[in-house]
């Protein structure tokens, strides 16, 4: 533990040997293309797909009608609405499936899907989830029975009566519109599948790139069942996978057309989506409308906090939330702060946009709550008049206050926030920064300076909360040691880059003294692998890693009763240190893990199971709660409004660390993806539905140019339930940073007028915001 | 159908393909040789980056026929009997990689860099290899990986790899 380890699996990656998902090449596997609307909102008249079934190598046009004969031409979504596999009669969003092309190239399927032509019948789209709220508004799931209007659902927690009272009776109240926008994960790997379904045996092979293939396996049972593909003819390989940050978590049409032609043909089927049909179709992130308002005293003592929240969900809802929790964990919102009483309510519409609400790399809704509480901090600060440190300061939640109860029902397990704010400001030496602020001002210089002291929740979850579809959210781990001491362990988790290779085996080499270069880690198979809901929402350290810990712990236990055998003395004189077991007070005799790995295999005690292994399905006691102290600086160009992010501390938390390394790179790429929201990313809709940035010219993703060389540290406050004490750290970076940097920008700015500034903040918007609030006058006069 | 015949690797590889076919493509799909990728349709991530004759480019943006009569490098090829590559070893030694779809395309970019300017300053790195995307690392540990390789291609004092993490 604490070792910067270097990773196992950097071998094949570096020199090309990595397996991913299109790289697999079965004998006979056929190519599938796919025809996509190009309106937001139509009826289908026809698809007439003669001419391209004219073209030598296309072998079928699929279209709804042909899978409405099986019943695939509907799935369900994670959150139990409905979703086309493909229409039969209308489409819901611009780039949806409408047809499959089947060839024996890539590039004729290509050919075959620009010949087939549909003809539709345009109707007037609703984009704007407000309007999707007018009782006038046309109702767009007329496929569900009974529906009269757009809504999907409503949620709230907290205490609406007090906290109403706090906010009539207070001294100080901010509020603020804003918008989380619509953006996308864009990991570089897109989305594909190869689907072979051998007739013979009644067995589908689904190779996939899926962030939770038992999951997967299980779905495709409770679909397809009817056709006869049950779960043990069913085996999900999820190879290596180029990034998945929680946009690899859904069921997208394309696997589910993938596998219902293999099924029908008996030949393999790839299908590879392009990066333009990932943007456009595949699951979105965020698209969060938040009222958001605090209240509290003219000292500065935080009382209460309000959130009103609308959520668009594009044509159905198809998150990827645990079930009980259509908002995810939106309620950790009242942040880091010791406060008591919060409301949050939100409602869900419908519109003609794709469907998604993905948890990118954030633990669920997570990152749009602590968006808005560490905004409305920020502006409450501004408002009382003080330092937004100093107030973060005289605020927070005690250290000794631990374990916290919120005010919307979660217990904050640990956590140590006016040390990690202490560490930012003295790393990025913030007093300093304040004086030279104030010279700058003076010179008409713009800069800014901006905190984010958040609280994620993480490590989904304990089963009597957390499941998705019924399935409780525990995670797996199995380890079987060799006779000659060397292991292999399989988890029911999949990494996408995070390093589990390397982790998992730090983990198990620190609880049995094994090397971790003799344990080797196996994921994402579900022959092999124990039943576990996969790698998202910074699960897998909390869940699977306690898992590999508390099975080891199992093996130990074993390892002392056959030491014991073989030392001839009893359990009790035997002590631990990692790799042996030794007598008390004769460390000469001792016996190593590989000598009684060993015995078990050939001289195991009487009445003792032979061999040496261990399953364990970790169920947590309660979520962690990882929480970061983050300042961004930045310098604006007063005239042509380019901002540029000068320095950026982050201090996190995750608890114990196991390899450093790892760590830091986790926060450094979710850095990344903090600053491209905050600057950069959105997915844009025009009125008549149509993407306007849909492809990676125009949908800008962070270059190693925008972002900032990241300066990184940590605090440790270890999780007191958890087995090893670690947390997760994944998506604290991306959910903590862009609140800095939008704080860092509206502060750089703040002594012009502006009070708010809605995400991506980019030069241009920055400009309007000046231009009125008149800043350009007078600069002039 | 056309004929191509080019080096990769050292090896001369010959294949009939159709006039539209991409380069990426005859390398991952003729050849089998998938350690270049494809993220993108608009030559925008640069995971399919190679070297031909001796020059980064997008295989993903030139036709197989295009690059008849070339020799090419891909990632399979960086290293040698003796061993890695320089920038590979960076590459591993820094934890210049995560999920790795990007590496191959930004290591083969770093190494026409280094050739052309030995000793890049932070900001020519950052810039040298702004054609590529990564959505993993945040790109420190790229530039630090770049930055080793170039001290060892040039027999300097190694940089230290450990992470500094206050
Ligand atoms: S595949 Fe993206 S640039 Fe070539
Ligand atoms: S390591 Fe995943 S895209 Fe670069």
């Amino acid at each position: 533990m604490g070792h910067s380890k270097k990773r196992k699996e950097d071998a094949r990656f570096i020199q090309g040997k990595g397996n991913y998902v299109d790289d697999v090449k079965l004998p006979g596997m056929l190519y599938m293309d796919i025809v996509r609307s190009p309106y937001a909102y139509a009826k289908i008249k026809s698809i007439d797909s003669s001419k391209a079934l004219e073209i030598p190598g296309v072998v079928a046009v699929v279209t709804g009608k042909d899978l409405e004969k099986y019943n695939l031409h509907w799935m369900p979504t994670l959150m139990s609405d409905t979703q086309m596999v493909l229409p039969t009669d209308t489409v819901m969003y611009q780039a949806q499936e409408v047809a499959a092309v089947i060839a024996t190239d890539r590039y004729i399927a290509r050919d075959g899907k620009e010949a087939v032509i549909v003809e539709y019948e345009t109707m007037k789209p609703l984009m704007d989830p407000f309007d999707a709220l007018d009782p006038e508004a046309p109702v767009l799931r007329s496929d569900k029975e009974g529906k009269t209007d757009n809504h999907i659902w409503h949620w709230e927690v907290g205490d609406k009566e007090k906290t109403d009272d706090i906010f009539s009776n207070a001294d100080i109240t901010v509020k603020q519109q804003m918008h989380i926008p619509r953006i996308h994960v864009a990991s570089i790997e897109t989305c594909g599948c190869v689907a072979s379904y051998d007739k013979v045996e009644n067995h589908l092979t689904m190779y996939m790139t899926t962030q939770a293939p038992h999951a997967i396996r299980t779905v495709i049972a409770l679909v397809a069942g009817h056709v006869g593909l049950t779960e043990e003819k069913i085996r999900v390989i999820s190879p290596d996978i180029g990034g998945g940050f929680g946009g690899k978590v859904p069921v997208y049409p394309g696997y589910v057309i993938a596998i219902a032609v293999s099924f029908l043909t008996g030949s393999p089927i790839k299908w590879i989506e392009d990066r333009s049909e990932n943007l456009q179709a595949d699951s979105f992130a965020r698209d969060y409308h938040i009222t958001a308002e605090m209240a509290g005293t003219s000292d500065g003592k935080i009382q209460a906090t309000r959130f009103k929240v609308l959520a668009d969900h594009g044509y159905t809802d198809a998150s990827a939330n645990p079930s009980k929790f259509p908002t995810g964990l939106f309620s950790i919102g009242t942040g880091s702060y010791d406060y008591g009483a919060a409301y949050m309510e939100a409602d869900a519409v419908y519109t003609n946009k794709p469907p998604g609400g993905v948890a990118y790399r954030c633990s669920f809704r997570v990152t749009e709550a602590v968006h808005a509480i560490e905004r409305m901090t920020d502006m409450f600060a501004k408002k009382a008049g003080k330092d937004p440190a100093q107030l973060r300061m005289e605020n927070f939640i005690k250290k000794e206050d631990f374990p916290w109860a919120s005010p919307t029902g979660w217990s904050y397990d640990s956590g140590d926030y006016h040390a990690g704010l202490k560490l930012a400001m003295d790393t990025v030496g913030y007093d300093e920064l304040r004086i030279e602020q104030a010279q700058l001002r003076k010179e008409g210089k713009l800069m800014g300076i901006g905190i984010s002291t958040f609280t994620e929740v993480v490590g989904a979850g304990p089963s009597k909360d957390f499941d998705i579809l019924g399935i409780k959210m525990f995670d797996s781990a199995e380890i079987r040691v060799h006779p000659t001491g060397k292991a292999i362990a399989r988890f029911g988790t999949k990494s996408q880059g995070q390093g589990h290779e390397t982790t998992y085996a730090q983990i198990i080499a620190e609880e049995l003294g094994i090397p971790m270069e003799h344990i080797q880690i196996e994921e994402g198979d579900t022959d092999t692998a124990p039943y576990g809901l996969g790698t998202y929402a910074s699960r897998s350290t909390p869940t699977a890693g306690a898992a590999a810990a508390m099975a080891a712990r199992k093996l130990r236990d074993k390892a002392k009763k056959i030491a014991a055998h073989l030392l001839e003395v009893s359990e009790q004189d035997l002590e631990w240190e990692p790799g042996k077991f030794f007598v008390k007070g004769a460390p000469e005799k001792v016996k190593t893990i590989q000598e009684i790995v060993f015995a078990a295999y050939t001289n195991h005690p009487e009445g003792m199971e032979g061999g040496f292994e261990a399953t364990h399905y970790y169920d947590p006691p309660n979520l962690t709660f990882p929480s970061g102290a983050y300042i961004c600086v930045v310098d604006v160009d007063p005239e042509t409004c380019d901002i540029k992010v000068r320095r950026f501390v982050a201090i996190d938390d995750c608890g114990n660390i196991i390899n450093p390394m790892i760590v830091q790179g986790q926060v450094h790429g979710g850095l990344t993806q903090g600053i491209a929201p905050a600057m950069y990313e959105e997915l844009i809709y025009d009125e008549a539905g149509n993407i306007l940035n849909g492809t990676f010219m125009d949908y800008l993703v962070p270059t190693a140019v925008e972002s900032p060389n990241w300066e990184t540290g940590h605090t440790v406050t270890p999780a007191p339930h958890h087995p090893i004490g670690a947390k997760g750290v994944g998506e604290s970076p991306t959910v903590g940073a862009p609140p800095a940097i939008v704080n860092a920008i509206v502060d750089a700015v703040a002594h012009l007028g502006i009070k708010h500034l809605e995400i991506p903040v980019t030069p241009f918007k920055l400009y309007k915001e000046l231009k009125a609030v008149g800043y350009f006058n007078q600069q002039e006069a | 159908m056309k004929t191509v015949t080019l080096k990769i690797n050292g090896t001369e590889h010959t294949a009939e393909v159709s006039p539209r076919t991409l380069l990426v493509h005859l390398i991952r799909e003729n050849f089998s040789m998938t350690g270049t990728h494809i993220g993108c349709d608009t030559s925008s991530c640069g995971a399919c980056t190679i070297l031909i004759d001796g020059k980064s480019a997008k295989s993903c943006t030139i036709l197989a026929v295009q690059a008849d009569g070339t020799e090419i490098i891909t990632v399979e090829g960086l290293a040698t009997a003796e061993g890695l590559h320089p920038i590979q070893e960076g590459f591993h030694l820094n934890h210049a990689l995560h999920c790795g779809f990007c590496t191959a395309g930004v290591m083969l970019r770093a190494v026409e860099l280094l050739e052309k300017n030995p000793n890049p300053t932070e900001e020519e790195i950052r810039w040298g290899i702004s054609g590529n995307l990564c959505r993993c690392t945040g790109y420190n540990n790229i530039v630090k990986a770049i930055q080793w390789a170039s001290a060892k291609m040039q027999g300097k004092e190694l940089p230290s790899t450990e992470p500094v993490f206050v």
